[in-house]
């Protein structure tokens, strides 16, 4: 049974606290899956589907990597992860890398000691009213009642905009964005504060998703990205150029269609570069030459992932805005592949 | 004055007749309990009209939902504005709510290890029932964790040997030595075949015959099988324990009492939900990296040893209520230690805490909820994956409504069976 599992275990910890050092790469090769920590649960981000299957948008990030490194979209073990417990099942090894719209902050990189490897949504939070309160700008929400999710870094965004204008608000505070809805439409708050990508999902789910606005206003900076650990540079640069490699793909007009005919070599070098027709870039990775087209064929680049998932065709409809190409006016930049 | 003066003198008894027909049946009792004055009577109109208006909301909002749609919006399309309920949500994720990310062709391996478990625990329940079905309901707790997980079949046996190897130990020693030197030496004996040498029996048995089905992690584990699996291991392993430390407490032997004191009063000091954290969290950072400790059997243990804490204090309120006179009497027959406790003490203690032991048991079931903080999928946490669905973004009630209803039928059953228990039981103290 399980109970001699349970007992060597404890047995060995001590003895072998400090031995098992292996590279993060040679792991997951080794096992044959990629753990990847992603959300308890998020709209458009990460979500089981009816048979089971995790999509989202988060959720890409990690299929591309297990294509990549593993060359099998599928063998990925999604580990679900909450607010509280996701740093500590990537510090213990529990996951590989953690895809869990997590915000990149100075003490999560520096202090917990991970390894941001890039930004895949450029976030903010946000205010939503029912249009009949008749307010436009967050500006005129003096003495507001306001409907947030404690222990957050939302809550301290929103303390600060309130008196850096001069103004007044009452919190109530709730857990759960669930019971955020229902309160928001219970008329328990004036307005509702969260991310801007989780105002789009929750008006979304609206019965009458016409009566309400999300105000111009974005009052704080909400870098989401994938990351990893401190101390496996080899392992976090995988990461961080699968991103990149998605990213780079859209802007060269490199999608899921038309890869395999783009892999068969092109005038652009640079393209030539990622699909491994010229040099060696997936050696130096430690992976093979074809890495990143097998990435690239999952769900597509990064803006058909973004457009399947959370974008403006979806039951969010997200616009790109920040997270459009950087050639296009938004913060989407991919350094170059040479 | 005369005799003749009297009206009517009756010579003969009336025979016996009908009882008004106000005063009796459903008339009768319907108002000699809710109009029996006009204060009752106010009361009884005003709870009939918050049932009514209760019932009136509720009925049609349930029996009027949607049972075929395919996202929540469609629902509302269908529903054209009226207020009814989403019942296809849980028809679309119904087996998801009940067997998580199991593999839907394995579904047979748990409903199989339920059947199991339900057959092993009649002989346990119920007095009636043949005694051979025993033996299944020893073999169960063996055969159900490898049908849940899959895996060689050496392993439950080789598990199973240790509980051989442990009693075969026992009785040599408790022979040679003393009963003491064979309740010490053969649990140990028994503990060492695990840890040594019940991994290589099976390795090297699943080498020479390969028997076994094909293994399914743990984290595929989730909705209301996790719960069970989680509910059903914490009683039954809680349980012998509650009655051990129970007994530890009362005990004459001073490091028996202060381990079990020290036991009890420190897991009930400290919430289940800090256990869990410690289990999924503490927990990862003392194991190497790699290490293969499945979370699910931490959690298990965490649970076990939180109820075994609570379970104790509910049996030892039993073994207080017991009076003196039963020990002494069972030290007057000459009985000892073990023979008293079994056949005079635990008996008697144990039907008088049925009811607090059977809410251990409800409470512990419902408690299994909390697992969904530390990022499990039981019932709780697959209501929030499938709200986190676009299609179903937005949906509370039914999803709510029916984790509820599911758990309200399990811990009803457990109460009901409890009362019956109870009456049976019954030998007339009172």
């Amino acid at each position: 049974m399980k109970k001699s599992v349970f007992l060597g275990a404890l047995t060995i910890a001590g003895l072998a606290a400090t031995a098992s050092m292996a590279s993060t790469l040679d792991d997951v090769k080794a096992r044959g899956k990629l753990n990847c920590g992603v959300s308890t649960g998020l709209v458009g981000f990460a979500a089981p589907d009816a048979n089971g299957r995790w999509n989202g948008f988060d959720v890409a990030v990690c299929r591309a990597v297990a294509a990549a490194v593993l060359g099998d979209s599928d063998a990925v073990n999604f580990v679900p992860t909450t607010g509280k417990t996701r740093f500590t099942a990537l510090a213990s090894g529990e996951v590989d890398m953690l895809a869990r719209n997590t915000t990149w902050t100075f003490t999560r990189d520096v202090d917990l000691k991970f390894e941001f490897v890039g930004v895949n949504y450029y976030d903010g939070q946000g205010f939503m009213v029912p249009k009949s309160l008749g307010v436009s700008s967050a500006k005129e929400l003096d003495g507001a009642t306001v409907c947030i999710q404690t222990g957050t870094t939302t809550e301290l965004n929103l303390a600060d905009f309130f008196r850096s204008n001069n103004m007044s608000y009452e919190p109530v505070p709730i857990e759960t964005n669930a019971e955020a809805q229902q309160q928001f439409l219970a008329g328990a708050c004036d307005t509702l504060t969260t991310d801007a990508s989780g105002l789009a999902a929750t008006r979304a789910a609206f019965e009458n998703p016409d009566d309400f606005v999300v105000l111009p206003e974005i009052i704080s900076k909400e870098p989401l990205g994938p990351l990893v650990r401190h101390g496996d540079n080899q392992w976090g640069d995988i990461v961080r150029w699968v991103l990149n490699g998605l990213i780079s793909a859209e802007e060269l007009g490199i999608t899921s269609a038309n890869v395999d005919e783009l892999a068969k070599g092109t005038n652009n070098p640079e393209i030539n570069r990622m699909l491994g027709t010229e040099g060696n870039l997936g050696e130096m990775l430690g992976l093979d030459k074809d890495w990143l087209i097998r990435a690239i064929k999952v769900n597509g680049n990064y803006g058909e992932i973004f457009e399947a998932n959370i974008g403006e065709k979806t039951p969010l409809g997200l616009s790109r805005g920040l997270n459009a190409q950087w050639t296009e006016g938004g913060l989407i930049y991919s350094p170059p592949f040479r | 004055m005369s005799m003749q003066e009297t009206a009517y003198v009756r010579t003969e008894m009336l025979p016996e007749r009908e009882p008004p027909s106000l005063n009796t049946g459903p008339i009768g009792w319907i108002r000699a309990n809710l109009f029996p004055n006009w204060f009752s009577s106010l009361l009884t109109l005003a709870s009939l009209f918050i049932i009514y208006k209760l019932l009136a909301a509720f009925i049609p909002w349930a029996f009027g939902g949607v049972w075929n749609a395919s996202s929540l919006k469609e629902c509302r399309e269908i529903l054209q504005g009226v207020d009814a309920a989403c019942w296809a949500v849980i028809h679309e994720r119904f087996w998801q709510l009940m067997y998580g990310f199991y593999p839907d062709n394995l579904y047979w391996r748990p409903n199989l290890a339920l059947v199991m478990l339900i057959v092993a625990l009649v002989p346990v329940l119920f007095e009636g029932a043949p005694r051979k079905l025993l033996a299944v309901t020893i073999a169960t707790p063996f055969i159900g964790p490898w049908l849940l997980w899959g895996g060689t079949i050496w392993t439950p046996v080789a598990a199973a040997l240790g509980f051989v190897v442990g009693y075969i130990v026992y009785k040599l020693i408790a022979g040679a030595l003393s009963d003491l030197a064979g309740l010490v030496l053969g649990p140990l004996a028994a503990v060492l075949w695990w840890i040594l040498l019940a991994g290589r029996f099976s390795d090297l048995m699943a080498g020479i015959l390969p028997l076994g089905l094909q293994p399914v992690e743990s984290r595929k584990f989730g909705g209301f099988m996790l719960a069970v699996t989680l509910g059903i291991t914490g009683i039954a392993a809680s349980f012998p324990l509650g009655i051990i430390l129970a007994l530890g407490r009362q005990s004459h032997l001073v490091i028996v009492k202060t381990l079990s004191v020290g036991f009890i009063e420190f897991i009930r000091g400290v919430p289940l939900i800090t256990l869990l954290f410690v289990a999924q969290v503490m927990l990862a950072y003392f194991l190497p990296r790699g290490t293969q400790f499945d979370i699910i059997l931490r959690v298990m243990i965490m649970i076990t040893l939180f109820s075994a804490a609570y379970m104790a204090e509910v049996i030892r309120g039993g073994l207080a209520a017991l009076p003196k006179g039963q020990y002494e009497a069972a030290d007057a027959l000459g009985l000892n230690y073990w023979q008293a406790q079994r056949l005079i003490i635990m008996p008697q203690a144990l039907k008088i805490a049925i009811p607090g032991i059977v809410s251990t048991f409800i409470g512990l079931f419902k408690d299994t909820t909390l697992v969904s903080i530390i990022g499990l999928a039981d019932p709780l946490g697959w209501v929030k994956l499938i709200q986190a669905d676009a299609a179903w973004n937005g949906i509370v009630w039914e999803l709510y409504g029916f984790v509820a209803f599911v758990f309200f039928i399990v811990c009803f059953s457990m109460s009901r069976y409890s009362m019956y228990l109870e009456r049976k039981l019954e030998t007339g103290h009172k």
